[in-house]
């Protein structure tokens, strides 16, 4: 073989490397690696960088798991995925109220929420195949009223544990923090170890692990065979005899309970619950970290999750500390997240095939 | 006698008949005017159990409000006319119209000419920016109105860009400034536009000339009563009697005479109505010059185009309408209107909130067309004005009613977010079940 047809297979290789690989995830990771550069020359230590991305894309990546199983049943982007924080947030509140520390809390909020993201996932589902062809934005409003419903149980509902009220009048705080029941990082210090001065937290991987296996497996499954075929092309599915509104409902019924356990482990890793107003744009990070993973907004899978989350989750940790110090005074990084954010959103939506 | 029977049995059939149909003609027209009743209720509601609402404080509180938001309502109207859908990208417009405002406060600019100085500055930003929003709805054809909500959250990436870090790292700006943070970068989250009497913006329009609100809805009243008179006396000369409703007719003027009576009555017994404050003239006229504006250019060729490509875009293409052009025209108008209404927002408010005064522009002006009854793919002049007036009588009604209901106002205020999104969720779902079900009729 000679030289020049050695160099031509390798840019051949290459393009199709690259083909496969999206414009925004390209972009991000250039984007990325230039922050830690950035962030090497004003003295900011890589390691610690690399932990609090560990820690963050660990934190998010199973709400934006909760991503795959929508985009596959065709029903696009889950836009109401505060819809299964809710759900989770509701979880974690009552187990508190019932008194329940640590571990004990942790699992009895988990089973809880699955429940009540099963309920509200079905109609959810019952609700998206009456509105087909406009489900990205009646979604992001059911997200949004939801939302809104629930800062009102907030504020009625009878709890009376002291650990989540105000000192005086009745409701909800506003941020519950999970110190006080013994459950903050309790996952993300579960067998935690360092290499090199980066910290890993292991059972936060472990979780997501078990649970990206488990999509992945599902998705391997007749019926997420089924669910992906009704994605790709509803009307074939129609002929071949498959129950397309039923698989959709099921999907976001699966969608909803990741998006609760999800928001669970989430905050035991920030530390905090957040309520009222907090979860009401929390889908659209998950949206873009998917996206960025090199998702479409009709085919996603378990990969495009992980490249995603670090991918957007790293750009967003490491740019805080850099461009604070870059320039100081300014809140460059927050204004970056909401242009990265949303573009990328756009750039999807351009894509959107229009649906004969 | 077997006729007989037969023919009673019939009788009462097609009575049956007709009051099921008759059900189901209110059933329907319910389901269509669902969000509208919804709200109206709720304010009934809001009276009936809040006792230290005054119909005074009511009434000048509704009067600042309408005279405040309308102009944004009305900008939505195109877009949906021209089948864009709603338009949640006036944010755009509202920034440009911002950013017009915060030029003309840095460099101490007040008064009409000022504001006329604004007007043209934000024409061009929001021109600018329309024609690129418009190109992006060209390129997400279907999903428009998400992309609109999406890139309204994108332009704030932008905005916020160019006021905390241009203006400062980029563009050095003097820190002593009262318009700047102390630190020298970026504008301050709330800039006083001082009065109009100091050099300042504020009221720069609405103080031009003011008559008391009695007086304006006794000549209003009095104008409806002449335009509707006038109209039925037209529709008798060109022989189109048949298009004159009488009972609507009559009922129309009656309701005007009633408050023409009432306005007459407070003027002249000078009751405790009189107390609501002044009315903007200059403002409603150009809310009332914008409403005949819209109305104009629907009949112009520009108009029918809309019309065409918002019926359906390979008709309207195949039919040598250039469909691309078209819905970007409409994008521009739309947003260059919403930020004059942004303009008109901010001179009467005073002070420019920098980083949440646009924020919720699109998601309000939407719900309260919404509730006036318009749909994704129908809204009227009718429809935005009577949605400003009752969007924002729920607005005004929503914390009273927490308040006397249970005791929280911050109650009524988490309701009335609610409220928005879930009017706005409400009507679009409602539109797209009902056009998917209709869909399937043909189909089937």
């Amino acid at each position: 073989m000679s030289d020049s047809t050695v160099k031509a297979d390798l840019s051949y290789h290459l393009k199709s490397a690259l083909s496969g690989v999206g414009i925004p995830t390209i972009i991000i990771a250039l984007f990325w690696v230039l922050t830690l550069f950035g962030g090497h020359f004003v003295g900011i230590s890589i390691q610690s960088l690399l932990s609090d991305t560990l820690k963050r894309a660990g934190m998010n990546a199973v709400l934006v798991l909760a991503m795959v199983p929508a985009i596959q049943s065709g029903t696009g982007p889950n836009f109401a995925l505060p819809i299964g924080i809710e759900c989770g947030l509701f979880a974690m509140v009552c187990s508190i109220e019932m008194g329940l520390m640590g571990v004990p809390w942790l699992l009895c909020s988990a089973a809880l929420c699955i429940p009540l993201a099963v309920i509200s996932g079905y109609a959810y589902g019952k609700l998206l195949n009456a509105v087909k062809g406009s489900e990205m934005t009646i979604a992001t409003y059911t997200g949004f009223s939801v939302t809104a419903l629930l800062a009102l149980a907030w504020l009625t509902l009878p709890f009376t544990n002291p650990k989540m009220g105000w000192m005086m009048g009745t409701g909800l705080r506003e941020t519950i923090q999970l110190d006080a029941v013994g459950a903050a990082q309790i996952l993300n210090n579960f067998m935690m170890f360092s290499i090199g001065g980066v910290d890993v937290p292991t059972g936060l991987f472990l979780v997501f692990g078990v649970l990206a296996l488990l999509v992945w497996l599902f998705f391997r499954s007749k019926m997420g065979i089924a669910i992906s075929a009704g994605g790709i092309n509803p009307k074939f599915a129609l002929a071949a005899g498959l129950n397309i509104d039923r698989n959709r409902i099921w999907a976001n019924v699966l969608s909803t309970v990741l998006g609760a356990l999800g928001i669970i482990i989430y905050s035991q890793s920030f530390g905090y619950a957040q309520l009222y107003t907090a979860p009401l744009l929390m889908a659209f990070p998950a949206v873009a970290a998917i996206l960025v993973g090199g998702a479409s907004a009709s085919r996603a899978n378990v990969s495009n999750v992980v490249i995603g989350v670090f991918l957007l989750q790293g750009l967003f940790t490491t740019s805080l500390p850099v461009t604070n110090e870059l320039f100081r005074g300014t809140d460059l990084s927050e204004i970056m997240r909401m242009v990265v954010q949303n573009g990328i959103i756009l750039y999807a939506l351009t894509q959107v095939k229009r649906g004969g | 006698m077997m006729t007989d029977a037969n023919n009673m049995l019939d009788a009462k059939n097609a009575h049956e008949l007709n009051k099921n149909s008759g059900l189901k003609a209110i059933g329907s027209w319910a389901l269509e005017y669902i969000v509208t009743i919804i709200f109206v209720l709720f304010v009934l509601l809001g009276f009936a159990v809040s006792k230290d609402v005054s119909l005074n404080y009511f009434f000048s509180e509704l009067n600042s409000r309408v005279f405040r938001n309308a102009f944004l309502v009305l900008s939505l109207i195109i877009p949906v006319l021209a089948g864009l859908g709603l338009n949640f990208g006036i944010v755009i417009g509202a920034m440009s119209g911002q950013t017009a405002v915060a030029i003309a406060r840095y460099y101490g600019l007040g008064g009409v000419s000022a504001l006329l100085l604004c007007s043209v500055m934000s024409f061009f930003f929001a021109g600018l920016c329309g024609y690129f929003t418009g190109k992006l709805y060209n390129k997400t054809r279907g999903q428009e109105m998400i992309a609109s909500l999406i890139v309204g959250y994108f332009a704030n990436g932008i905005y916020q860009f160019l006021f905390l870090f241009v203006v400062g790292v980029i563009i050095k700006v003097p820190a002593t400034h009262p318009m700047i943070k102390p630190d020298g970068i970026g504008i301050r989250m709330t800039v006083d536009l001082m009065p109009v009497n100091k050099g300042g913006l504020k009221y720069a329009l609405d103080n031009v000339y003011k008559i008391p609100f009695m007086h304006a809805l006794l000549i209003l009243a009095l104008a409806i009563l002449l335009v509707l008179a006038i109209r039925y006396w037209q529709n008798i000369r060109r022989g189109h009697a048949h298009k004159n409703r009488p009972m609507t007719f009559a009922f129309n003027i009656l309701m005007c005479l009633v408050i023409a009576g009432i306005s007459a009555h407070a003027i002249i017994t000078k009751s405790s109505l009189m107390m609501i404050p002044k009315v903007p003239v200059v403002t409603g006229l150009l809310i009332i010059g914008l409403c005949f504006f819209t109305e104009w250019i629907m009949k112009t060729k520009l108009g029918q185009d809309f019309r065409s490509v918002g019926q359906s875009q390979h008709i309207a293409e195949v039919s040598g309408i250039n469909v691309d052009r078209t819905r970007i025209i409409a994008t521009m108008i739309s947003t260059i209107l919403a930020s004059w209404g942004q303009l008109i927002y901010l001179q009467n408010m005073g002070t420019l909130n920098t980083y949440n005064a646009h924020t919720q522009i699109g998601l309000f002006s939407v719900a309260a067309l919404l509730v006036g009854g318009a749909s994704t793919s129908r809204a009227s002049i009718k429809n935005a004005l009577f949605g400003t007036i009752l969007f924002n009588a729920m607005f005004i009604m929503s914390p009273e009613i927490g308040k006397s209901l249970f005791g929280q106002p911050a109650l009524g205020e988490y309701f009335r977010t609610f409220m928005v999104y879930g009017v706005i969720g409400l009507a679009l779902g409602l539109y797209v079940w009902k056009a998917n079900k209709k869909n399937k009729i043909v189909i089937e």
